[in-house]
């Protein structure tokens, strides 16, 4: 085997940071090799990529020690242009990757930059497409593609170029997860024609879905562990370094398997679980109660809800709902399903073609934007859309404020708020000193001043890692046991299934499914509709012969939310 | 809120074939002989000539209807503060007065103003079929490769290729934030101080600018990786090459622009043509 | 980079464009004169000029406003496009001052002053001499008309360029940081 990419004693320290972000990192990888490099955010992983690709020292400025070695050149020595016909790079983003005004134009942006003549463009271009299985879009805008058409998109546009290396930076993270599934496919299916393909992300599960030659762990800046994924998953290692297993592993563990590597456990498919049978069957009955139902007081009540933009094509379709008094739901569906909108339509920013929304028998429909805003508050998916001031204080009272409430309430009120949301001692601090989580809980704040009897999050842990989602649903899960009324909205299915007794499923503008988060991870029809995945743990139940897999589920998540209070 | 943007549609006709370099070169002329002329006869010619174009194209009226309705009010107001104004500007022009009747004080309605005013109502009028024929019958994709064909340097061609990619993200984000913080209580009403709407207007743009922050650094990365800027020419996918029809219709164009010249130097010796000597 | 003129800059550039486009199209503050509105967008391009350099400034303005102008009235009024761009081009004179520091999170007194100062003397330079005189040469308007509006004109937009330009700079600066300030939170 052939060494590609060469790391040797490197060190890398941002222009910003006051210590380096790589410590003296040894890795080589092979040519045709499958990487997966794994960590939570601010591991280091992703400046590992943007190292392999040039983008460190060209775009990010800082200090570099040691060597790196890509197809033979070192890269410090190299120019981003050299380097980025070496290594092709396919960003999380695929909406800030997609540069051209339509799909050809914009497989075809490195050539052009290339100036490459148009007949040779239109071929290459062509050629490409197809194999990304868009040929058929070629004409089509950005605006009319799905999140998974504009990633086979980018990956078009970095293939053209016939890079020997691929890099895929947190492919996931965009995706819903039936659309992750399709394409860790595509990118297995790629790595087979001979290029070196690395891959960073920190949704293990999903990524072994097709195997990887090898899966490199990094935290605090330095390689943890570089070896077979099964080798990996078997030491037990990951959730120390904020990463998750595998549910089905995880599961094993708690039903006291003592996994090994020759266990072939790196998917659920191949995953000898027959050697623990008798230790799951076992935990499963010792631990199996059936909760009693809770009783619930009916909050909101969503009646006939239909809407659309132009008056033709439906994007709301006779929406019945009703939400409880102190329950956290969650509802799911794939982009462009309606789940924002019907999320619009419960704030009020858009008024429904039909039906009525009253909470306690009081039709809401009857109040500005902003009044309504105290009956049910949203918090936008990305904190950088609603900061608007400097101070962390000011910005929890703006709301306060323009509402002409006297300084001393306000002052009061937010002091209250930032309490509850653990933001207090920070309160002088400017916001821009707060790492991503803290923002998050700052826009939470600045809704939850105004007193909302309804929460909104939209996406609430969209593009956070194991440790840093954990810390915002917990946070969330403490104002829901404080009596707080939470609605989520998102495609994440551990989300729904760990956080949340009840989902409902929207696909197509109509409701599908209205019932516990784990009968629909279990509903392979359902799932199919919605664009999610089974959860693993139906497939390890019926792997094992157990008769009512739903339960076993049950089973599962009631135990692992009781592991997971016990830790905190 | 709608998003309104181009309304460009794929149609077979002889306008739409036609290059986006040489469409623009068209309009570019055509605008500046309606530029360069106060001569009613020579700028009803050309109102004719576009809606000849129009019917070519394939113009529906429902795509221009809003067009139609803001150009109606400009001209109207511009009309109206011309004359409040100017309301013997004509009789400058053209050096005679016929009064046909007066409103108050020096506020005379002479037939030289009526005939000043409709000239430049026409003029601009004019002007508006050509812009629109060329934005509803070119492919936004042309636009960058029209303009660099034209001389214009390729980097800023991208970047008027980023403008029009990105228009409708950065409408989407302006929803979301305005929307999320109307909910917080910002409002844009008449009621608050000048300095107060100011600000609140800033708690939108604030937001609005972070986000479009870490667009920029995204898209710039994306754009290095994929080699933008390694040489100093680029090709373009969506270029069409130019054809004898393209040749032809520039000519035709260059041919109105030198008679509107002509017109001008020649015939009437001035900006204006003056019928009432 | 083999060039000045940086990809950052020319992505800052088309997105600031598209932003200027969107404000300018749809976000009508009142202003107190009646039937007139604030145009918001000023305050963008004048902090992208500032942050960016005039060229970038000159471009935001001058693509914005004519592609404004272009999906509401069909065609650009080319020289009140012509006078968004200087007015732009010119409070980006305040770049090789403002931008290094801001870059490093600083956007003190100093820095708003000549922003300030700079974009008030391209706003006057724009409404009072720029768009006047390209309106009677290129479209030979009564003088009279074009001096009164570019006047109403430059009081507002000076107002609204210099407040909301030094809001959205000293935001931006905030995020910013200098060299070796930031270390990992235990």
């Amino acid at each position: 085997m052939k060494p590609i990419i060469e790391f040797k004693n490197f060190s890398f320290q941002y222009f910003e940071q006051s210590e380096p972000t790589l410590k003296n990192i040894n890795l080589t990888i092979n040519e045709g090799e499958k990487v997966l490099i794994a960590g939570p955010s601010g591991s280091g992983k992703s400046t590992i990529g943007n190292c392999i690709n040039g983008l460190i020292p060209f775009a990010y400025k800082g200090e570099i020690k040691g060597s790196l070695i890509v197809r033979g050149l070192e890269t410090k020595e190299a120019s981003l242009f050299e380097l980025s016909k070496k290594v092709g790079t396919v960003l999380q983003d695929s909406d800030g990757q997609f540069i051209g005004l339509n799909v050809g134009e914009d497989i075809a942006f490195a050539l052009e930059n290339n100036a490459i003549e148009q007949k040779e463009m239109k071929e290459r271009v062509e050629k490409i497409a197809k194999v990304v299985d868009m040929y058929d879009f070629l004409n089509q805008n950005p605006h009319e593609l799905s999140g998974g058409q504009k990633q086979r998109v980018s990956l078009a546009g970095v293939m053209v170029e016939d890079a020997d290396i691929l890099l895929f930076d947190e492919p996931l993270a965009n995706l819903d997860p039936k659309t992750g599934k399709v394409a860790i496919e595509l990118i297995d299916e790629i790595a087979k024609t001979g290029k070196t393909v690395i891959i960073i992300e920190h949704r293990i599960e999903d990524v072994l879905h097709r195997s990887v030659d090898r899966l490199v762990l990094v935290d605090e800046g330095e390689i943890i562990m570089d070896d077979t994924s099964d080798a990996v998953l078997a030491s037990g290692i990951l959730p120390n370094y904020g990463v998750r297993e595998p549910l089905y592993i995880t599961c094993a563990r708690y039903a006291g398997a003592k996994l090994d590597k020759d266990d072939k456990l790196s998917n659920i498919d191949t995953f000898d679980a027959s050697k623990y049978k008798d230790l799951l069957h076992d935990w499963y009955k010792s631990n199996y109660v059936r909760k009693a139902k809770k009783e619930e007081k009916e909050l909101l009540k969503i009646e006939n809800i239909s809407f659309s933009y132009d008056g033709i094509k439906p994007i709301l379709k006779n929406i019945n709902a009703t939400i409880h008094e102190g329950e956290m739901v969650s509802i799911v569906g794939k982009n462009g399903a309606g789940k924002t909108t019907l999320a619009s339509v419960l704030c009020g920013f858009i008024k429904p073609d039909e039906g009525s929304i009253t909470m306690k028998g009081d039709d809401l429909s009857k109040y500005s934007i902003s009044e309504r805003a105290e009956y049910i508050g949203i918090v936008m998916q990305n904190p950088n859309q609603m900061i608007s001031k400097n101070m962390i204080s000011e910005e929890v009272g703006l709301g306060l404020k323009i509402r002409n409430v006297p300084e001393e309430e306000i002052e009061k009120k937010v002091n209250e708020v930032l309490k509850i949301c653990g933001l207090y001692p920070f309160r002088k601090w400017p916001i821009s000193a707060l790492s991503f989580g803290q923002k998050k809980r700052v826009t939470i704040a600045s809704i939850l001043v105004l007193n909302p009897t309804i929460l909104i999050l939209d996406e609430p842990t969209a593009g956070q890692d194991y440790k840093h989602y954990s810390e915002i649903m917990e946070f969330l899960k403490s104002l829901n046991e404080a009596g707080q009324t939470i609605i989520l909205i998102t495609h994440d299915m551990h989300l729904m299934l760990e956080y949340t007794q009840r989902a409902i499923v929207i696909t197509g503008g109509e409701k599908i499914a209205d019932e516990a988060s784990y009968a629909v991870l279990c509903d392979l029809d359902l799932t199919n509709k919605a664009n999610l995945k089974e959860t693993s743990l139906f497939d390890l139940a019926n792997k094992i012969g157990i008769e009512d897999p739903l339960s076993f589920v049950e089973c599962f998540i009631n135990y692992d939310r009781e592991v997971r209070e016990n830790e905190n | 809120m709608k998003i309104k943007t181009f309304s460009y549609s794929q149609l077979d006709t002889f306008i739409h074939k036609l290059s986006g370099l040489s469409k623009l070169v068209c309009f570019l002329l055509l605008t500046t002989s309606i530029m360069l002329t106060y001569d009613i006869r020579y700028i009803i010619g050309i109102l004719i000539f576009s809606y000849i174009m129009f019917i070519i194209a394939k113009i529906q009226f429902k795509q221009i209807k809003m067009m139609l309705y803001y150009v109606g009010a400009f001209l109207l107001f511009n009309f109206i503060i011309t004359y409040l104004f100017e309301p013997e500007y004509g009789v400058k022009i053209y050096g005679t007065k016929h009064i046909l009747f007066t409103l108050i004080g020096r506020y005379t309605v002479t037939q030289e103003q009526l005939f000043y005013q409709i000239t430049k109502f026409l003029k601009y009028l004019s002007v508006i079929p050509l812009g629109i024929i060329f934005i509803l019958t070119t492919n936004p994709s042309e636009f960058a490769s029209s303009l660099n064909g034209i001389g214009v340097p390729y980097k800023i061609c991208t970047s008027l290729s980023l403008t029009l990619r990105y228009f409708p993200d950065v409408v989407n984000d302006y929803n979301t934030i305005s929307l999320a913080q109307q909910a917080r209580g910002i409002e844009m009403s008449k009621k608050a101080k000048l300095i107060d709407r100011i600000k609140r207007i800033g708690s939108i743009l604030v937001p609005l600018l972070m986000t479009t922050m870490d667009r920029i650094e995204v898209i710039s990365n994306g754009m290095d990786l994929r080699g933008f800027g390694k040489h100093n020419k680029r090709t373009w996918y969506s270029r069409k090459p130019l054809n004898i029809r393209d040749y032809l219709s520039m000519l035709i164009c260059l041919l109105l622009l030198l008679i509107s010249l002509y017109i001008r130097f020649k015939i009437n010796h001035s900006i204006y043509y003056n019928p009432f000597i | 980079m083999n060039s000045k003129f940086s990809t950052k800059s020319i992505v800052a550039t088309g997105l600031g464009a598209a932003l200027f486009w969107v404000l300018f199209t749809y976000v009508k503050v009142p202003s107190p004169v009646p039937e007139t509105n604030l145009q918001v967008a000023y305050g963008i391009s004048a902090f992208f000029a500032a942050v960016f350099g005039p060229v970038a400034g000159f471009l935001v303005a001058f693509v914005g406003h004519a592609l404004s102008d272009f999906i509401s009235y069909g065609s650009p009024w080319w020289s009140w496009v012509v006078a968004s761009g200087i007015s732009a081009l010119v409070a980006g004179f305040c770049f090789s001052k403002v931008a290094p520091r801001v870059e490093e999170g600083i956007c003190g007194t100093s820095e708003l002053v000549s922003f300030a100062l700079w974009t008030v003397i391209g706003t006057a330079l724009a409404w009072l001499l720029v768009a006047p005189v390209l309106d009677i040469v290129m479209y030979s308007e009564p003088v009279s008309t074009v001096f009164a509006q570019g006047l109403m004109a430059f009081v507002m937009d000076a107002i609204v360029s210099v407040v909301l330009g030094g809001i959205l700079l000293k935001a931006y600066a905030a995020t910013k940081t200098g060299k070796g300030t930031l270390s990992k939170e235990n």
